[in-house]
């Protein structure tokens, strides 16, 4: 089964690469590069998971990701934080404010990966 | 002495009297025991000639008189003139000892008071003395309290419990003038001064705040309770306040050592600016911050790049995408390290504290230790003494030694020199020798990786780390001058940015030590009554007075110099002074330069009126204004109110009205008129700070004259102004 990834960044230099990876596991990606962006996508078209940066112009991961749990109809979406932020108190935050997992940059591409499908297979 | 004297007329009425009586009732007497006929014989005898009894009665009086006198005079005329002369030489050597004069017994007495007197003139001598000690010793204290106040380098400012300032110190002044809005025009001694109010630079709050905190440790019984804050000034500046108490001082009973008790009397302040500290740290945070978050996401998009570059099927588009998305962020963080490499050299530096200090006054100092401890021949070439170098001159100057003893040891060199200036940002220190022919260069750099010794002395520092902790460095050159080859160490130190000085002139202007202290003003509290009940001798006086183009301030006569100067506890604080000049932005007349001087030259560029009475307003603000004729001077001021919007509604007092009242007899109250009578100088009549200082000097002199005639209020001295025949003219 083919799932709906969005992957919202807004350097280039890492959604070529996680763009290629997600393809690669089969996944139908979508690229969002602010905050507004990534919002207005999600509504649009939930997808099955957002791998949100943290730091982006316009809203901040950190306000999507807030605005998609206040929404109930977006419930069914997964988040992945990505954030050059690994200060406890970050992952805090992103915690309380409903992320499903939270990864600190650089990560390994392989785990990331895994962590993606098997956030895919488990039903939330 | 020709005065009637009554009781000698009373003495001779009271003898006459009696013989009379004793006469008449000797007659009647007589008459009563002779029988009609001897009676009758008396009578015949005497017949006609009752006039010589009564005349021989009446010449009988002058003896008596003159005897009466004479007791009058010896027995209650010399003791009563002898009890008012040694009245008079109680309190007075130099009237001389008392004359002996009248009845042995009353030269007697004056014998023994002279004897008195002697003694009581030397006890009060003896008393003079020790109390001209005791407060030359408190002067001395203060005085040395004071002088040592102004060489610390933070701020001090000691105020009494409602905040008044007592003393502050020159760094205090410096740093207050720098929050001052109107830095120019007053110096800053609208904010600072002594009995000014501590609360109008530093915010009641905090400072009440921090004193409560105090108090509750002192309660506590803390050994040495103090309070900080943090607090902002309108220019942006951050402040560090530290407050210390001032305790009650009581002397202890059983020994007279004071003792302090946890009442306080006042506080002191340490006022700090770390708005430069602050800044290098959270610049220091900015370089950690992109450090830390930036290259995570620059690893971050490489690793990325690169695992997706292991994969085998990846299409040459893809791969070359990848390739340069590798190259860019290894670019971005290269550029990003460099960065950080060359702020951290300014930025996270500052740890070790290096202090500013004059490259003359090194290399000055340098010399020296170098010809004492080494015995080596020293000297000096080329050196830029205006340089400010950022060092830690002790461990520096251990360094240069030890480079120095080595040279001296190892090369046999018996003559060095230095050399300071400055290359590319940096100062370089070069400790220069001439190494001996075909030996060549025996100097070695790893001297520098040993440990410092000097003397017997061996420090666990080596030049390179004296070097590290001012992130210089150090190494051998050598150069090929005219005739000889020359070597030398080169030491590279940081520079300072040029140390704020101020003027010398700021402080020297008056020959005396600055009044930066009243320690009187520890007991004066908060008043509750309104100023007008207020004594005279404790009311805050601004004395000012202004020049202006002319007499008619309503016909368009412009204000062209204020001058002001505070009264503080009685005294003229002759240093906290205001002296502007202002630009009436218009013509003034050829007339009135003649008088006040004031030619159109000096008043160009010079701030304008708008500028001037603002930064006047805060230095009078809580005290009483006072001029010599202050009608006109107010009337000036009245004038510009709705021009600025600035009230001067302060009380007023006119030296000219109170003269009046208290010399109603002088012809004239002009300024001059008056200094002259008080024995006063005038320096710089007819300018505004002159003639303001001189009418302080007589305010001072006309308070305890006021008190004579029963003014001792501001109340008072305002109503009986108001009622001299003067308080009629009206500008």
């Amino acid at each position: 089964m083919k799932s709906r990834i969005l992957i919202a960044d807004d350097e280039p230099n890492i959604v070529i690469s996680l763009e290629y990876l997600m393809r690669r596991e089969g996944h139908e990606v979508s690229v969002a590069r602010d905050g507004d962006e990534a919002l207005e996508m999600i509504r649009r078209e939930p997808p099955d998971l957002v791998l949100l940066d943290a730091m982006m112009p316009g809203k901040t991961g950190f306000e999507v990701c807030q605005a998609v749990r206040d929404d109930e109809s977006l419930a069914e979406v997964k988040i992945v934080m990505l954030t050059a932020k690994g200060r406890e108190t970050d992952m805090a935050k992103g915690k309380a404010l409903g992320v499903d997992a939270y990864i600190v940059k650089p990560f390994s591409t392989r785990e990331l990966a895994e962590k993606v499908r098997s956030m895919l297979a488990d039903p939330k | 002495m020709n005065r009637f004297d009554w009781r000698l007329a009373l003495g001779v009425a009271v003898v006459g009297a009696a013989c009379l009586l004793w006469l008449v009732v000797a007659g009647v007497l007589l008459w009563a025991v002779l029988d009609p006929a001897d009676w009758e014989t008396v009578t015949e005898a005497l017949g006609g000639r009752g006039g010589l009894l009564l005349f021989l009665w009446a010449g009988s009086l002058i003896p008596v008189a003159a005897l009466l006198r004479y007791l009058i005079a010896q027995y209650i005329r010399a003791p009563a003139r002898l009890a008012e002369e040694a009245m008079l030489r109680v309190n007075n050597e130099k009237a001389g000892p008392l004359k002996l004069r009248g009845s042995r017994q009353n030269q007697r007495l004056a014998e023994l008071l002279n004897g008195l007197l002697e003694k009581q003139y030397a006890l009060q001598a003896e008393m003079d003395d020790r109390v001209r000690e005791a407060s030359r010793q408190t002067e001395l204290e203060k005085s040395r309290l004071a002088a040592l106040m102004s060489e610390l380098t933070k701020s001090v400012v000691v105020c009494n419990l409602d905040g008044r300032i007592l003393l502050y110190n020159n760094r205090a002044r410096i740093q207050f003038r720098r929050l001052s809005r109107t830095p120019g025009v007053a110096g800053g001694a609208e904010l600072m001064g002594l009995g000014r109010s501590i609360y109008t630079v530093l915010d009641r709050r905090l400072v009440q705040h921090a004193l409560e905190n105090v108090q509750r440790r002192l309660n506590r019984g803390a050994g040495a309770p103090s309070a900080q804050f943090v607090t902002s000034t309108p220019s942006g500046k951050l402040l560090r306040v530290q407050m210390t108490p001032v305790r009650q001082v009581e002397a202890s009973v059983q020994n007279d050592a004071p003792r302090s008790v946890a009442e306080m009397t006042g506080f002191v302040l340490l006022i700090e600016n770390i708005t430069d500290d602050m800044q290098a740290d959270s610049e220091k945070d900015r370089l950690l911050t992109s450090l830390t978050e930036g290259s995570r996401a620059a690893l971050a998009n490489t690793r990325a790049a690169i695992e997706v570059l292991e994969y085998p099927d990846i299409e040459d588009c893809m791969r070359e995408r990848l390739l340069g998305v590798i190259r860019e962020e290894i670019q971005g963080l290269s550029e990003r390290i460099g960065e950080v490499q060359q702020s951290t050299s300014k930025a996270l530096r500052s740890r070790w504290p290096l202090e500013d200090m004059l490259a003359g006054d090194l290399i000055e100092v340098a010399i020296k230790r170098i010809r004492s401890e080494l015995g080596l021949h020293a000297e000096h070439e080329s050196v830029d003494d205006e340089l400010w170098l950022k060092v830690e001159s002790f461990t520096l100057l251990q360094a240069l030694l030890h480079l120095a003893g080595r040279l001296q040891e190892h090369c046999e060199v018996r003559s060095v020199a230095l050399r300071l200036g400055e290359r590319e940002g940096q100062a370089f220190l070069d400790l220069m020798w001439t190494p001996d022919q075909g030996d060549g260069n025996k100097a070695e750099l790893g001297w520098d990786m040993e440990p410092i010794r000097v003397g017997r002395e061996t420090l666990s520092l080596t030049v390179h780390d004296v070097l590290e902790r001012h992130g210089g460095e150090c190494w051998i050159e050598q150069e090929v001058g005219d005739k000889r080859h020359r070597c030398f160490f080169r030491l590279l130190l940081p520079l300072a940015t040029p140390q704020e000085e101020l003027p010398t002139a700021t402080f020297m202007r008056h020959e005396s030590r600055p009044e930066y202290y009243d320690f009187d003003l520890f007991q004066s509290s908060a008043r509750s009554e309104s100023l007008d009940d207020c004594p005279l001798g404790e009311l805050v006086y601004t004395v000012f007075d202004t020049e202006t183009t002319g007499l008619n301030p309503a016909g368009g006569d412009e204000i062209i110099q204020i001058g002001a100067v505070r009264i503080v506890n009685g005294k003229v604080l002759r240093n906290e002074y205001f002296d502007q000049l202002v630009d009436p932005r218009r013509l003034i007349p050829p007339a009135g330069i003649q008088i006040h001087g004031i030619t159109p030259d000096m008043v160009r560029g010079q701030p304008a009126i708008e500028e001037v009475l603002p930064a006047f307003h805060s230095f009078c603000s809580d005290t009483v204004l006072v001029a010599h004729n202050a009608a006109f001077d107010m009337r000036c001021l009245a004038l510009k109110e709705k021009q600025t919007g600035l009230k001067f509604d302060h009380p007023v007092l006119d030296t000219l009205l109170l003269s009046a009242l208290v010399h109603e007899n002088q012809e004239s109250h002009r300024l001059e008129a008056i200094a002259e009578r008080f024995g006063l100088t005038i320096i710089g009549r007819h300018t505004a700070i002159g003639d303001a200082m001189v009418t302080a000097e007589i305010l001072v002199q006309l308070i305890p004259l006021l008190a004579d005639k029963g003014v001792h209020t501001l109340g008072q001295a305002r109503q009986a102004a108001q009622q001299t025949y003067y308080a009629r003219i009206n500008y």
